[in-house]
């Protein structure tokens, strides 16, 4: 174990930054300007799991634990949100044939 | 044997039991059927009742004669300190009896006299709150519980004037009574305002203990006892502020006998009694309560005699006696205005009580000359009534007799020309009263032979409260029966824990002086019991009814001396003109136009901002977006 976080640290924590914000601003575009929910919902999972990989970077290199168990935490709560955004989409499907969320803006003024 | 330290932990019951009968009462108004809500109210109020009994029987064998119960810290903000205390000593525990005494009494009457009003649970809601305002009144330990005790019985009496609100009048009397009340309430919160920034304490014991730094008529001891003495005249109805009490009338009659004859109305002569030592520093004060109780007592008695309903006969009669009581205060002689105060308190609830009795017994008729010949129907009532009303008129040994004595008393010592005009009104004051008991109960019936076939002496709920306020009535001059006729005084020695007599007025009289007056007096009124047997009675005068014009003076009295007509001159006009002139400019261009404008600008606002609301939640997220980049932009440059 002491190892691994070792041969992690041979990798600068600067790439891993670039790397996380590369993949957060993925997510964000994708979000902006994909229609497809799926796509959003996927995107979504991308911004978290790109915090998720800095925090865990971020903890090996301070020696501290505690960015990891947080990123348990995010995990199941990111579970939590798939489950129920795939619950939405499939009502959204069986109720106007669609997955476009341009369709869903009946409750503008 | 209970002892007095220990029965005083539980004063804070005597008014938590009232108040807490209002609570289930007005919440579980709809549950509460029959006259359960008048036995709930009664039942609470005889504990409170019972309580200050206990503990006026504990404090006589007590050395300690005066507890502070502190129950909380109320407000405790930098240098206002005022702890929610209740005071327990001889001043408030004579008069949390009486409040509880005669309240229970017309709590029980009351049961038999509203039994068949719509709104029966609401009247015995109001009734316990008004009790439990009262209490607190009387209990409080500074100015400020007592000033919330003050307020609370005015907003019951309001409440209950207005009991019958379908009346546009008696709506009309309600908001009188409060408006009138108000600006005595002005007068007694400066006062306590000037207080707090002269002494930085408002508890009694606090003020009084600083007071030998102040000379005789220093000028702010004596704007604070005048300010306090506007807040009294208001709620004792003294001039200017008595108009409201007469038609204060228009309340159910149990109202008046509790609210606007024994205990209310008292308040005034309480706050002058409890802050005695105040106004002894303040001799200018005592002579101008003095001016105002004997020109009361005088004006009101005036009136009284030419009036024709009966509740407005009794309502200027207790005016009037507040006059007296406002005379002993100004003589610098507290105990013999609680002394009145609580004789009083038996007779005018007693007269007000069998006025009750006789209007139920009439189906609401209150004018006296459509009564008469009463005696026979109602024998309970008119022997009661009888001896109210010669405790009222101070025949001996009637409870008014010695409380009235005292008083002229103290009068004749100061000078002889106080006693003489005190004694003119006491002299009218029976010719009234026996003018309406003789117009009332002799000679023939006047009203309709429908009237006639109904009347009917009333049930025992009414009658038992009446005979108990009879017999105290006829004994209650015994609580003070004075030394001349080998008593003890025992109610002013009982109270000289909490008052102080102003000492020049303190001179004993030669008993033979005093021996003449009281016959003199005596005589006096005998011949005035005379002439009205003699008009009422043998010849069989009647009031002329309302439509035969009078001759001036009667026509002046009858009409009160047209106190409301100049007070509606001489205020309530000008101020309604300067309203209508004020209304178009004030109300109209600048209030409503900067309220309407706001509304008008946020519609404008809103109509321009919706449309980025359009529903595209893509734009939505870039808004989020930008707007987190833009403050991660500030956060990072500045």
């Amino acid at each position: 174990m002491k190892d691994m976080s070792v041969a992690l640290k041979f990798i600068p924590l600067d790439h891993y930054v670039l790397l996380c914000i590369i993949l957060f601003s993925i997510g964000v575009l994708g979000v902006l300007y994909r229609r497809n929910t799926i796509i959003i919902i996927m995107c979504i999972e991308l911004m978290l799991n790109s915090v998720n990989l800095l925090l865990t970077a971020f903890s090996v290199y301070h020696s501290d634990p505690t960015g990891q168990i947080f990123v348990f935490f995010i995990m199941v709560v990111a579970a939590a949100e798939v489950a129920v955004g795939l619950a939405i989409l499939v009502m959204m499907k069986r109720n106007i044939d669609s997955v476009d969320i341009n369709l869903l803006s009946r409750l503008k003024w | 044997m209970v002892t007095f330290s220990n029965i005083v932990k539980y004063a804070w019951l005597v008014p938590l039991l009232p108040f807490a009968g209002f609570l289930i009462i007005i919440f579980f108004s709809r549950l509460l059927k029959g006259k359960s809500s008048g036995i709930i109210a009664s039942a609470l109020i005889s504990l409170s009742f019972l309580i200050s009994l206990l503990m006026f029987f504990a404090q006589s064998d007590s050395a300690v004669k005066s507890i502070t119960l502190n129950i909380f810290s109320w407000l405790d903000v930098g240098a206002l300190k005022i702890p929610f205390e209740l005071l327990i000593d001889p001043l408030s525990l004579n008069m949390m009896l009486i409040v509880s005494g005669v309240g229970l009494l017309i709590h029980v009457f009351s049961i038999g006299y509203m039994l068949h009003d719509e709104r029966f649970n609401t009247f015995f809601a109001y009734m316990n709150l008004f009790s439990a305002s009262m209490l607190l009144l009387v209990m409080g330990a500074n100015y400020l519980i007592l000033f919330m005790g003050w307020e609370g019985v005015g907003l019951c009496s309001y409440l209950l004037i207005g009991f019958w609100f379908k009346n546009d009048l008696y709506n009309l009397a309600a908001r009188k009574a409060f408006v009138m009340n108000r600006i005595g309430d002005l007068g007694f919160i400066l006062g306590i305002i000037l207080l707090f920034f002269t002494f930085r304490t408002l508890n009694f014991s606090g003020v009084f203990a600083q007071l030998s730094a102040f000379t005789p008529n220093n000028s702010t001891i004596v704007i604070i006892t005048l300010l306090l003495l506007v807040g009294a005249l208001g709620k004792s109805a003294q001039i200017p502020l008595f108009t409201w009490l007469p038609d204060a009338m228009a309340g159910p009659t149990p109202v008046s006998a509790l609210i606007h004859a024994a205990t209310m109305v008292t308040a005034g002569i309480y706050l002058i009694a409890r802050s005695s030592l105040l106004f002894n520093l303040a001799p200018f004060t005592l002579d101008i309560i003095l001016a105002i109780g004997l020109i009361t007592a005088l004006f009101a008695a005036t009136i009284g005699i030419y009036q024709n309903d009966i509740k407005k006969v009794l309502a200027y009669s207790t005016v009037s006696q507040l006059g007296y009581m406002f005379i002993a205060l100004g003589l610098g002689v507290y105990s013999s205005a609680i002394f009145h105060l609580t004789t009083h308190a038996f007779f005018k609830a007693l007269l007000f009580l069998g006025a009750g009795s006789i209007i139920h017994a009439l189906s609401g008729e209150q004018d006296i000359r459509k009564m008469g010949g009463l005696k026979k129907k109602l024998p309970i009532t008119f022997l009661t009534f009888l001896i109210a009303t010669l405790a009222i008129s101070g025949f001996p040994p009637f409870s008014g007799f010695f409380s009235k004595d005292e008083i002229l008393m103290a009068a004749f010592a100061r000078n002889p020309l106080i006693y003489v005009l005190g004694l003119f009104g006491a002299l009218m004051t029976c010719f009234y009263m026996f003018r309406l008991l003789f117009l009332v109960f002799y000679n023939q019936f006047r009203g309709t032979p429908e009237q006639e076939s109904h009347i009917h002496e009333s049930p025992a709920l009414i009658s038992v409260p009446l005979i108990i306020l009879a017999i105290l009535s006829v004994v209650g001059g015994f609580l003070n029966f004075p030394e001349i006729f080998g008593g003890k005084a025992a109610q002013a020695n009982f109270l000289s824990v909490s008052l102080t007599n102003y000492a020049s007025n303190a001179g004993h009289m030669a008993v033979s002086t005093e021996w003449i007056l009281m016959a003199v007096s005596v005589l006096f009124l005998l011949f005035i019991v005379a002439f009205a047997y003699n008009r009422f009675i043998k010849q069989k005068m009647l009031p002329a009814g309302d439509e035969i014009p009078l001759a001036f003076i009667p026509k002046l009295l009858s009409n009160k001396y047209y106190v409301d007509e100049l007070y509606n001159w001489l205020i309530v006009m000008p101020y309604t003109a300067l309203s209508e002139k004020v209304f178009p400019k004030m109300e109209l261009n600048i209030i409503d136009k900067t309220v309407n404008s706001f509304g008008e600008y946020t519609m404008w606002l809103g109509e321009k901002v919706r449309r980025i609301q359009a529903g595209n939640i893509s734009f939505y997220v870039f808004a989020m977006v930008t707007g987190v980049i833009f403050f991660i932009i500030i956060n990072l440059y500045f």
